[in-house]
């Protein structure tokens, strides 16, 4: 009899009796001893019919979910034995030598939290540590932003950007009138998940244009022009993952003008804030010229990679609203999102950035740590854009050098990548997105070569 | 991408454009001017209240958070032991979306046995959760996704936000009956009589322990006659445990109920919070666990429970995780937990003992037993929500208006002034 099939038949009573039975060294029948005959009626094992009816789990037919294609490379570079592997998946900061880097100014914040014995563990209010959300709105809106002067934001703390989309979207999905969000092509592959289960509809608009590997800007346009009055906009506010891609200035410009003019609504996920030109104020700019016209919109800060806090899952949602009152109302749903959810955010985190953000000379601190990071970063690219030009591989390449943040797209395709892991032990999406952060200077070259291989010998 | 300066926005007339201020925006009305405001949440508007509350008398039994004798908020001995091995130590990258594994390692054995089976054949589908309220709507999320069908039975009363949570995850709610305000006690023959007409396969949530709000737990017996009724209807028990360890001190004897369905070889799910046993309210760390047929099935369920997590919060805080996982892995730290919770649960049973005697020294006219037969952090005092506000009002002692008194909020400093103030409302009754 298969183990499905006795799964199926016997349920927990007759796998306790299974159990019983092969301690015991005798054979277990469900059913009629007509499948044992030829064994000793006394040896066989059967439930009693008091044993109970129940059929075994109600969650039998669940099926396993597929793997998540990001985090499967990194489970697949674990598994590989070679020592020149090279791991480009994940979006986590590496240092020169390949490691996680905790910033001195974070371990610093987590010394005075740990040496202060006043502190205390208590929940936090349902929107969060107070201070830090203000210090969270003022980072990525400017400390004189209007909106904020005149109370106008409303901002609860969330886990990290995930956390906060998603409070953003199931907020938007019961008070909003047009449930519909439109998300770039490509975006990060858990954006329509997200929205998804918060209750909106997803639909796309054009963005990355694979033949110049640059910004589909009239397609951007036309898609927004189509999309319904209210309609909400998923702008990625600078280092747009998976492609890098960003629209420069004017382009922001021109979005902003369509979006109010039609009347969609904007919401911002701000996941690289700092990391992407090395500079907070330059990489809010989207942001900010959108809050500046007076109009609303929603804006989702992560401090998961600008401040190295990942697995702390620190984050921020904003509502920029017309009005104080609207500000007070919108912040009292926003509690009944986040109440059924997990009641209150995790405290340790934010208060790291809290500790952070109000002291002067540690704000300096992190500004500096920062600009380091954003710098290691664009010298990878200069470094794999000049060691392709000086192996002469076919192709232009600058996109490497144009693109911002943590990812390059690189344009190769799947079976070129496939090529690149089996030859040459490189693990990266099979969409060709590079962790920029993952490269150092000593596998930069292993890396073009890499790629210089895979583009010689596949099309 | 040089630096921008705002300077350079200026100059290119980007910022204070009048152009801009004809461009829609400012023109609009608000997207959100029809946004009514929410009521307030009404647990934590009670601490919000008494917080605004200048006066000195003042005394908050209203949030279920343990205070020491001199009502100030304790972090344990073992918790600041675990930081300080933490900070400066550890990185913070993402833990995988099921979250720590060692958490969870030690979570399983504190909910179903450091010995178990179950845990050995691994058959336990589980996940790290925030605190007990995203375990419980993790589960409830799974239960609409793989049984939309089911509806979820809520005792009469439960936690507040139990129902939210259900709803919120658009699962159908029934109640069923558990208090009885005669005798503030279990409303046993009720609860077995729903427990029997609920259509075969329903769904149940119960707490495991130290019922919130009444404090009012079945004994051993009750919970065996159940299970067994469980087994018989082929009833779905789904445990709430917010309390292991405070309820009577001892962790083993809080999971006894828990003990009993995994003997009688029910297929249970489990949420488990360490906000009071570890005092880790605010770092919401908590454990959702099912349990299955075989290992296959749990690693199936798994999967799909992380594919709900993923796009909630993609994986969970790791700071309460990695405390939790350092306290429980290590012996002697965990000796000191276990000494620590049961000096907090013990402390709570003694100020039920003082509540109690003040309340008969004053000689009230009603029964104030239930004090000290009901267990855990509340206390369901009887009291009309009419009573309730009298005692805000006129004595400054706020607590939710179902009369649920947070022992842990009481001290000897307070148990005179908190009998007297209830003495004096009740007394006419």
């Amino acid at each position: 009899m298969g183990d499905a099939n006795m799964r199926a038949e016997l349920g927990s009573p007759g796998r306790r009796l299974g159990t019983l039975a092969r301690h015991l060294g005798v054979d277990y029948s469900p059913a009629s001893s007509s499948l044992m005959a030829s064994h000793n009626a006394s040896e066989i094992v059967t439930p009693s019919p008091t044993a109970g009816s129940y059929g075994g789990s109600v969650f039998t037919n669940v099926a396993q979910a597929p793997e998540d294609p990001i985090l499967g490379v990194t489970v697949a570079y674990n598994n590989d034995p070679s020592p020149v592997k090279v791991n480009l998946g994940v979006g986590a900061y590496r240092t020169e030598e390949g490691k996680p880097l905790v910033l001195n100014v974070v371990r610093r914040a987590e010394q005075l939290l740990v040496n202060d014995p006043s502190r205390v563990k208590e929940y936090l209010p349902i929107t969060g540590l107070a201070d830090f959300n203000k210090l969270s709105a003022k980072l990525i809106f400017g400390a004189d932003s209007p909106a904020i002067q005149e109370n106008r934001v409303a901002t609860v703390q969330c886990l990290s950007g995930t956390g906060s989309l998603r409070v953003g979207g199931e907020f938007l999905a019961r008070h909003h009138h047009e449930r519909t969000i439109y998300i770039p092509q490509p975006t990060w592959g858990n954006h329509p998940k997200v929205f998804t289960l918060a209750g909106l509809s997803v639909k796309t608009y054009r963005y990355y244009d694979p033949t110049t590997r640059g910004l589909n800007f009239r397609g951007l346009l036309e898609d927004l022009s189509m999309a319904p009055h209210g309609a909400i906009v998923l702008l990625h506010a600078c280092a747009h993952n998976p492609t890098g891609v960003d629209p420069t200035l004017d382009q922001w410009e021109q979005i902003r003008l369509l979006m109010r003019s039609r009347g969609l609504l904007p919401f911002f996920d701000s996941a690289y804030q700092g990391f992407a030109s090395g500079n907070l104020e330059a990489d809010a700019q989207s942001v900010r010229m959108f809050v500046a016209d007076g109009g609303e919109c929603l804006t989702a800060q992560s401090y998961a990679k600008n401040m190295g806090l990942y697995g702390e899952r620190v984050g921020a949602l904003s509502i920029v609203c017309k009005s104080a009152d609207v500000a007070v109302k919108v912040e009292s749903q926003l509690k009944l999102v986040i109440r059924p959810m997990y009641s209150n955010p995790p405290i340790h985190g934010a208060s790291i950035v809290a500790t952070v953000l109000k002291d002067g000379e540690m704000y300096q601190e992190w500004t500096i740590e920062l600009k380091a990071m954003a710098e290691r970063i664009i010298s990878m690219r200069q470094q794999l854009f000049d060691a392709l030009r000086t192996r002469g591989t076919a192709g232009d390449w600058s996109h490497i050098i144009k693109q911002i943040g943590m990812f390059t797209f690189t344009g190769l395709n799947r079976e070129q990548v496939t090529f690149m892991t089996k030859e040459y032990h490189i693990y990266m999406t099979s969409d060709g997105r590079i962790s920029m952060a993952g490269l150092s200077s000593k596998t930069v070259p292993h890396l073009a070569d890499a790629i210089h291989a895979a583009v010689s010998r596949i099309k | 991408m040089a630096a921008i300066s705002r300077e350079i926005l200026k100059r290119r007339g980007i910022l204070r454009s009048p152009v801009m201020a004809t461009i829609g925006a400012r023109s609009m009305a608000s997207w959100f001017g029809h946004v009514e405001p929410a009521a307030k949440d009404p647990i934590l508007g009670v601490t919000e209240a008494f917080l605004a509350d200048p006066s000195p008398d003042k005394v908050n039994v209203g949030v279920g958070a343990y205070r020491d004798d001199n009502g100030k908020p304790v972090v344990l001995e073992c918790v600041r032991e675990a930081e300080r091995r933490i900070a400066g130590n550890l990185n913070m990258e993402y833990l995988p979306m099921g979250g720590s594994i060692k958490m969870i390692e030690e979570s399983l054995k504190l909910a179903y046995g450091e010995d178990s089976d179950l845990i050995k054949e691994k058959r336990i589908a589980a996940v790290q959760a925030l605190s007990g309220t995203g375990a419980c709507r993790l589960f409830a999320d799974f239960q609409k996704r793989f049984l939309p069908d089911t509806q979820i039975y809520i005792p009469i009363p439960t936690w507040a936000n139990h129902h939210n949570i259900w709803r919120d995850a658009c699962v159908p709610q029934r109640t069923f009956r558990y208090y009885h305000p005669e005798t503030r006690g279990l409303d046993f023959a009720s609860m077995m009589d729903d427990i029997k007409n609920a259509p075969n396969g329903s769904f149940f949530l119960l707490h495991a322990c130290a019922h919130n709000p009444t404090g009012v737990d079945p004994s051993e017996e009750q919970w065996r006659e159940i299970s067994y009724q469980f087994k018989v209807k082929n009833h779905f028990p789904f445990f709430d445990m917010a309390y292991q360890g405070f309820a009577s001190g001892d962790p083993n004897r809080d999971a006894k109920a828990i003990q009993i369905f995994l003997e009688d070889g029910h297929l249970i799910g489990c949420a488990q919070s360490y906000a009071k046993n570890m005092g880790l309210y605010g770092q919401r760390v908590g454990c959702l666990s099912i349990l299955c047929e075989d290992e296959l099935q749990a690693v199936a369920v798994k999967s799909q429970l992380q594919q709900l997590a993923r796009p909630m919060y993609s994986n969970p805080p790791i700071h309460g995780a990695l405390v939790v996982s350092i306290i429980l892995g290590d012996p002697e730290l965990k000796s000191l937990w276990l000494k620590e919770v049961k000096g907090m649960a013990d402390r709570i049973i003694g100020m039920r003992k003082a509540l109690r005697e003040k309340l008969e020294k004053l000689g009230s006219p009603l029964s104030w037993e239930h004090i000290t037969n009901q267990i855990g952090m509340f206390c369901y005092s009887g009291m009309t929500p009419e009573q309730v506000d009298r005692l805000t009002d006129e004595f400054h002692i706020y607590m939710t208006r179902n009369g649920r008194i947070s022992m842990a909020g009481v001290t000897t400093g307070n148990v005179g002034y908190l009998a007297n103030a209830i003495h004096e409302v009740t007394k006419a009754s």
